[in-house]
C-alpha cells in the first residue's frame, strides 16, 4: 500500500478532521483537531479542501516514511521537523518523496504539532468523520493512537498541491507559556461565591499532568460553593447539579480545587456544576499548552465571545483565500 | 448573561458561542421533564436555520447553534416562544416511544468484585452499594430496596456523558424514588454493562472505565456495540441501542438467565424485547401504578 509507514508514533498521534458533530445528543463528542487553526491552515497548504484528515501529535512528534511522492505541511506547536535529516520550514509546503522520511526535533513551544498531507489521511469514515476517538475506541486508525508498523492510505480528496505555499510569519501563532483564553461565565456559576467567580478570572492556572484531548485540569487557586440545600435529583454534594448537558469547553470544578475545561474528546454531560464555557476558537490556544504552562481566563459577554470568534475566522478565510 | 424568566423560572444562557442552555428546573421531576421533552420535540419539528443539534436533558436541555447563521439571542428567543406555546402539558400530548426489556442481575458478582475494591472511596466502607442505598431510602432490607429498584420501569430522559449512556428516571411518584450520592471519590474502574445509581438515576455504563455512580447490578445485553454487529444495532445503522424518550423496564435475572443473554450475544443472535407504543405524560402524571402496568401488559402480553 502507497502512503505512510510508521516508524515511531511519538507519544500518541492520531488522524482527526473537523470531528463528529451531530452525535452529541447521544453521546458522541465531536473529537477533532484540537487546535482547528493549525489543522486548517495545514490542509490549505498542501491545497486540501477544508475538512481533510490529518495527523495530530501531542509533545513528541511521529517519526514517519512516505512511500509516495506526497506534498506535505507542519503546522501548530514550534517544533522542528527534518525530512530524512534536513530541517524544512513548517507551516510551508513541502514536496516529500518515496522513501523519505519525516522526523521531529524537540518541541520549543506550544504543544501540538500537525501534519497535514495532500488528499488527506485515507481512514473510512465513522458517523461521518475521521476523527479518532479513543476512549470508545473507534473513528480514525483503528479507533486509536498511532504505533510503529502501522500503514496508512494516503487519500485521493480533491487537492491542488503544491509545495512553497507559506503562511505569512504575521499570521504564524505564537504560544506563549501563559495563555489567554476568553471565558463567557454562565451555566452554573450562581453556584460559586462571588468572590470565588473573582478569583477565578484573577488566577493564573497552572496546567496539570492530567491534561489531554478529553479535558485540562489546572491548579492554582480553591473555589468555594455557594451553601444550599441540594435540589432533588442533583446528589449532596455542593458541586453537584442535576445532570445535564455539558458544552464543549465548557469548566466545571469538582472538588472547588481543580478546575477542568473539557475538550473534544471529553463527556458530554454529567452532573457538576459549570461556571462558564471557554469561547469555541480559544480552545486552539489552550491545545497548544503544555503541563507546567499557565492560561488565564479572560471574561467576555455574549457579544465579547462573537466578536473573538468573528475575528479568528475572518483571519482563517483570508489566510485560506491567499493560499489557493 | 443569564436572562430569567419571572413568570416560569426558566434560565437561558448562554455556554460559550455554539451553546445555549436552557435550565426548566434546578430539581429534577417528572412533570417538568415532561416539559422539556415537549419543547425539545417541537424545536426539532420546526427546524430552524442555524439549530444544529438538539440535547434533550433531565431538567434542561441544551441546544448546539451555528452563531454565523442564527445569532445565540435570536435562538433565545425562538425557545422563550416555543416554551410559551407549549405551556403546561396539554391533555392531548404523546409520545411515540417504546417500552424495552432489559434483564438485569442486581447483586451480582462483577460489580462486587470491583465496588470492594474501591471501599475506601465510599461513604460506608463497611457494606457494599446495595447495603447502603437500602440503608439511606430508608429500606429494612437490601432485599426489599433490590425489589423497588426493579419494580417500576424507567424513562430515559437524557443521553450521553459517553456514547450510547441512558440516564434514567424511574416512573414513580418522588415519594417512592430512589435517591442516592455518588461516590465520595470515583472509581478508576467500572465494568462495562454495569447497573449504576446516583443522585435521582439509574444509568448503564457502556463501556468499562472510571465512574462515580452506585454500583448495583450488571445487565448482560450490550446498549453500545461499535461495530454494529448485533441486529439491533445494524438493523437500526447506530451503535447505541437505546433513545431519549425510551421507558425501559429493568427485569431481574438470575445467574443463569444472565449466562443465557451472555450466549446469545456472543453468538450474534441476542435481539432486545420491545413494543412502541404512545405515552401520555398526563395520563401517567395521573395514575402512574396503572400507566406502568398497562405498558408492561403491552410489552410482555
Amino acid at each position: 500500500m502507497n502512503g505512510i509507514r510508521v516508524q515511531d508514533p511519538g507519544l500518541e498521534t492520531t488522524v482527526q478532521d473537523t470531528g463528529r458533530l451531530g452525535y452529541y445528543s447521544i453521546g458522541f463528542p465531536p473529537s477533532g483537531a484540537l487546535d482547528s487553526f493549525a489543522y486548517h491552515v495545514g490542509n490549505a497548504l498542501v491545497g486540501n479542501e477544508p475538512g481533510a484528515a490529518a495527523l495530530e501529535a501531542v509533545y513528541l512528534g511521529p517519526t514517519l516514511e512516505f512511500t509516495q511522492d506526497t506534498v506535505i505541511a507542519v503546522t501548530g506547536a514550534d517544533i522542528p521537523a527534518f525530512v530524512d535529516g534536513e530541517e524544512i520550514p513548517t507551516w510551508e509546503s513541502v514536496a516529500v518523496s518515496s522513501g523519505s522520511v519525516l522526523s521531529f526535533g524537540q518541541l520549543r513551544a506550544g504543544a501540538r504539532p500537525y501534519v497535514a498531507v495532500a488528499g488527506g489521511i485515507d481512514v473510512p469514515l465513522y458517523y461521518g468523520s475521521r476523527s479518532t476517538y479513543t476512549l470508545v475506541g473507534i473513528g480514525g486508525f483503528e479507533g486509536r493512537a498511532l504505533r510503529a508498523g502501522d500503514e496508512l492510505a494516503i487519500g485521493s480528496a480533491a487537492h491542488d498541491p503544491k509545495p512553497g505555499r507559506r503562511l505569512d510569519a504575521g499570521d504564524v501563532p505564537v504560544h506563549p507559556s501563559t495563555a489567554e483564553v476568553h471565558l463567557l461565565i454562565g451555566l452554573h456559576s450562581y453556584r460559586l461565591t462571588d468572590d470565588s467567580l473573582a478569583r477565578f478570572t484573577d488566577t493564573e492556572w497552572k496546567v496539570t499532568p492530567d491534561a489531554n484531548r478529553v479535558g485540562y485540569r489546572f491548579r492554582g487557586a480553591e473555589l468555594e460553593f455557594v451553601p444550599r440545600e441540594q435540589p432533588f435529583g442533583a446528589g449532596s454534594d455542593p458541586a453537584n447539579v442535576t445532570d445535564c448537558g455539558y458544552p464543549v469547553g465548557s469548566v466545571q470544578v469538582p472538588g472547588g480545587v481543580e478546575p477542568i475545561v473539557l475538550l473534544q474528546d471529553a463527556v458530554t454531560g454529567g452532573g457538576y456544576a459549570t461556571l462558564g464555557t471557554v469561547v469555541s476558537v480559544d480552545r486552539d490556544r489552550l491545545a497548544q499548552t503544555k503541563t507546567g504552562d499557565r492560561t488565564r481566563f479572560v471574561p467576555v459577554d455574549l457579544d465579547g465571545a462573537l466578536a473573538v470568534r468573528q475575528e479568528r475566522l475572518a483571519a482563517l478565510d483570508r489566510i485560506r483565500s491567499a493560499l489557493a | 448573561m443569564t436572562t430569567t424568566e419571572a413568570e416560569t423560572g426558566t434560565r437561558y444562557d448562554f455556554g460559550g458561542d455554539e451553546f445555549v442552555y436552557v435550565e426548566l428546573s434546578a430539581a429534577m421531576s417528572l412533570p417538568v421533564h415532561f416539559r422539556s421533552l415537549a419543547i425539545t420535540r417541537r424545536l426539532g419539528e420546526e427546524a430552524i436555520a442555524g439549530v444544529e443539534e438538539i440535547c434533550p436533558s433531565n431538567a434542561s436541555y441544551m441546544v448546539r447553534v451555528d452563531p454565523d447563521r442564527l445569532h445565540p439571542r435570536d435562538l433565545v428567543r425562538e425557545l422563550q416562544r416555543i416554551e410559551s406555546e407549549v405551556g403546561d402539558l396539554s391533555d392531548d400530548l404523546t409520545v411515540a416511544t417504546r417500552i424495552v426489556d432489559v434483564p438485569i442481575m442486581l447483586n451480582d458478582p462483577w460489580t462486587h468484585e470491583v465496588l470492594m475494591k474501591f471501599r475506601d472511596r465510599h461513604q460506608d466502607p463497611t457494606g457494599t452499594d446495595l447495603d447502603y442505598g437500602a440503608r439511606v431510602n430508608g429500606y429494612d432490607s437490601t432485599e426489599a430496596f433490590i425489589d423497588a429498584l426493579a419494580a417500576s420501569p424507567y424513562l430515559v430522559t437524557m443521553m450521553g456523558f459517553v456514547p450510547g449512556l441512558p440516564w434514567c428516571f424511574q416512573l414513580v411518584p418522588r415519594e417512592r424514588q430512589v435517591e442516592v450520592p455518588k461516590y465520595v471519590r470515583p472509581r478508576t474502574e467500572t465494568p462495562e454493562r454495569a447497573f449504576g445509581f446516583g443522585g435521582a438515576f439509574a444509568v448503564i455504563y457502556p463501556v468499562k472505565g472510571a465512574g462515580g455512580y452506585q454500583l448495583f447490578g450488571s445487565a448482560p445485553a450490550p446498549i453500545f456495540d461499535g461495530e454494529q454487529r448485533l441486529p439491533d444495532f445494524a438493523e437500526n445503522e447506530s451503535v447505541v441501542f437505546f433513545r431519549h424518550g425510551d421507558v425501559i423496564n429493568y427485569r431481574r435475572v438470575d445467574r443463569e438467565e444472565y449466562d443465557d443473554v451472555r450466549a446469545q450475544v456472543d453468538a450474534g443472535t441476542w435481539r432486545y424485547s420491545f413494543r412502541e407504543l404512545e405515552f401520555s405524560p398526563s395520563r401517567f402524571l395521573a395514575d402512574p401504578d396503572g400507566t406502568n402496568a398497562s405498558m408492561k401488559e403491552v410489552l410482555y402480553g
